[in-house]
């Protein structure tokens, strides 16, 4: 692949008019099919922690499940995120403003350092000696090289950001659009930001664990390590969200046509996530003792809730306008059949659509609860928390991932999907597999069972312990659930690649992918009762009314397990 | 053109698309009210004699 020059040549995109300059393109594909590699990685290992979980299986010894965790953990969350969201930053900023793409020398050197440092990261978990899960707790000591790979990966990703940050210096003085950013280009703005609070908090912190590890620096205080890292292992989290809502309304305007209902609205959630999301990295340390309650009450509760209220409206607004465009191409009988219409075979659209519910239903009711000091007493360090987590990242973002995947074979690749039926399985095997795992889990979680542990039956030893045959149960359904997850996980994976390599190309006279844009003028005679997307709002206030019950459900739990008299 | 003229961007508008300000927003805010705060959190507990 040729480094090219300043003057790098592009190239019209038969299917969607996209204008991609091909210096950008190379590199979304490189660090998209590095994402998707690294994403096998991770969910063999996952396949491995789970068979592992699965008390009838009990898959691998001790040392080795620790081992396969970490690996999970850092290779899922971190490495198959984190490549496919630079590769998410390059498309974006090339070619949705048709503009080319900031230094891409630079760019190349992104690459290479994140690869580097991924694999010198990887290597020091299979040595053996850095099991030390992805958290990275001191004073649990790594190898040197699992650090230092850790902070080479992040500079990598700095380097990305910068390079975004760079096209759009460059998309404003050439022009190349007009007015305001696109509402999609600013999701990866505000994503961008977050990634440089994250990265530089990432950088606080592990700069000096790597000098510890090398015995230059005598201790690191291990409170003070909870509390920076969480700048950084949450922040990242918020990245992520606000990389996949961006992927929401992409997709909602590239299959749909569907407009945002409200730039404004849009933008200014945007803003209170700015403002306001980082706040949550507290509930990672409602538990801790030493920190007071104002620190924690004043962060997670009085100003995350700003930030929940963003989310709302992103998943309000991204369904709604999905919906009006529904109702103004024709679909306009009763609540819901613009919702039954959608092309819920398309893995593109199946994929988002699975993305909204699992992360609003799954992983958004359970996060807010869980972030409130006194019901975090209730799952704190349980089974649970893995549970909420999937939901948000495995249901949440990988799918909202796996689905612009799929749109961009055809746009960047230039070739057909393959297997077109079990693509169009796919995203409901991984969804459905998720939700059961992460339903479950957290089931078992709530009776207490803990998480990250080998064998929490403790078989042998001196202190035995007999859980419920219901947490037994739960535990067992929630990795079937896994199991499936993870073959709709590898399903995906087995059909990018394929794709990639034996796809048909796609015919010249291929018809443009991008629907047409809504008509205008039916904008008042669509909907009912005055509500332009009353089916949208049914399901919000759905959605709010399972938040305030699982909210009061939680406290009387709480109630009976910690009895006042 | 006119059209242009007359429309006068309002300061929600303004903050919004100054992207190098909300990146000042977006470092400044959670470095005070998390990391910093918390920093002092931790430092302040009183050593063990
Ligand atoms: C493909 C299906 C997946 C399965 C079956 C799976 C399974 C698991 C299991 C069983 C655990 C261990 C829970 C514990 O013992 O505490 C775990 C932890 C974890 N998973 Fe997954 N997972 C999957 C996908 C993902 C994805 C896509 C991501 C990220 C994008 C992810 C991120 C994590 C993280 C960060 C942890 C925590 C590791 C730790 O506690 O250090 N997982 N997963
Ligand atoms: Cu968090």
């Amino acid at each position: 692949m040729a480094i090219t020059t300043a003057q790098s040549p592009f190239r019209t995109d038969p299917l969607t008019g996209l204008r991609i300059d091909l210096t950008a393109q190379a590199l979304v594909k490189v660090n998209a099919v590095l994402a998707v590699v690294f994403l096998l990685v991770g969910g063999t290992a996952g396949l491995l922690v789970a068979l592992t979980r699965w008390p009838a299986v009990h898959l691998l010894p001790a040392d080795l499940f620790y081992m396969a965790l970490t690996a999970h953990g850092i290779v899922a969350l971190m490495v198959w995120i984190i490549f496919f969201e630079i590769a998410v930053l390059y498309f974006v900023a090339s070619t949705l403003l048709s503009c080319r793409l900031a230094a891409p020398k630079l760019a190349w050197t992104q690459v290479v350092l994140m690869v580097v440092g991924a694999a010198m990261t990887f290597v020091a978990i299979l040595q053996g000696d850095s099991s030390v899960m992805m958290t990275s707790y001191v004073p649990m000591n790594a190898a040197p090289h699992f650090y230092l790979g850790l902070i080479l990966f992040a500079v990598g990703a700095l380097i990305g950001c910068g390079v975004f940050w760079g096209t759009l210096v460059i998309a404003a003085e050439e022009k190349t659009y007009e007015g305001t950013l696109p509402l999609t280009v600013y999701g990866c703005v505000i994503a961008t930001i977050i990634a440089v609070f994250t990265i530089a908090s990432g950088a606080i912190i592990l700069i000096p664990t790597f000098l510890w590890s090398l015995g230059l620096i005598k201790s690191i205080d291990p409170m003070m390590y909870r509390v920076i890292w969480w700048a950084f292992g949450h922040s990242s989290q918020q990245i992520n969200v606000t990389a996949h809502i961006t992927i929401w309304y992409t997709v909602a305007g590239l299959a749909f046509g569907a407009k945002p209902m409200s730039e404004k609205v849009s933008r200014t959630a945007f803003l209170l996530y700015i403002c306001f999301l980082q706040f949550g990295s507290v509930h990672h340390l409602l538990s801790d003792p030493g920190l007071s309650s104002a620190w924690k009450i004043f962060n997670t509760s009085y100003m995350m809730y700003l930030a929940v209220l963003a989310s709302l409206i992103h998943g309000l607004t991204v369904p709604g306008s999905i919906e009006v465009a529904q109702r103004r191409s024709g679909l306009n009988n009763g609540l819901f059949e613009w919702l039954r219409k959608c092309p819920w075979g398309n893995p593109v659209f199946s994929s988002t659509i699975l993305s909204i519910i699992i992360f609003g239903f799954i992983g958004g009711v359970t996060g807010v609860v869980m972030s409130v000091e006194q019901v975090n007493m209730i799952i704190h360090n349980t089974i649970y928390v893995p549970g909420h987590f999937h939901g948000t990242v495995a249901g949440g973002t990988t799918l909202a991932f796996m689905g612009l995947t799929y749109y961009l074979i055809p746009v960047l690749f230039q070739r057909q999907v393959i297997m077109k039926p079990l693509a169009a399985l796919q995203p409901w095997l991984f969804g459905i597999g998720t939700s059961i795992f992460a339903i479950a889990i957290m089931g078992a979680g709530t009776l207490g069972v803990p998480r990250r542990h080998w064998d929490v039956t403790f078989a042998g030893q001196a202190l035995g312990f007999e859980w419920p045959g219901m947490a037994q149960m739960m535990l067992a359904i929630g990795e079937i659930g896994g199991v499936i997850a993870v073959l709709g996980g590898a399903l995906f994976c087995v059909i990018v690649v394929g794709s990639i390599l034996i796809g048909e190309p796609v015919p010249a006279n291929a018809k443009n992918i991008v629907a047409p844009p809504a008509d205008a003028g039916g904008h008042k005679e669509i909907g009912m009762g005055g509500f332009e997307a009353p089916g949208t709002f049914i399901l919000a206030m759905v959605l709010f009314v399972t938040l305030v019950l699982y909210y009061f459900v939680n406290f009387k739990y709480l109630a009976t397990l910690w009895t006042l008299t | 053109m006119s059209n242009e003229e007359s429309f006068r961007p309002t300061v929600l508008q303004r903050i919004l698309d100054d992207i190098n300000f909300m990146m000042c927003l977006g470092l400044v805010i959670p470095t005070v009210f998390y990391t910093l705060w918390g920093v002092m959190e931790v430092a302040t507990i009183p050593l063990g004699k």
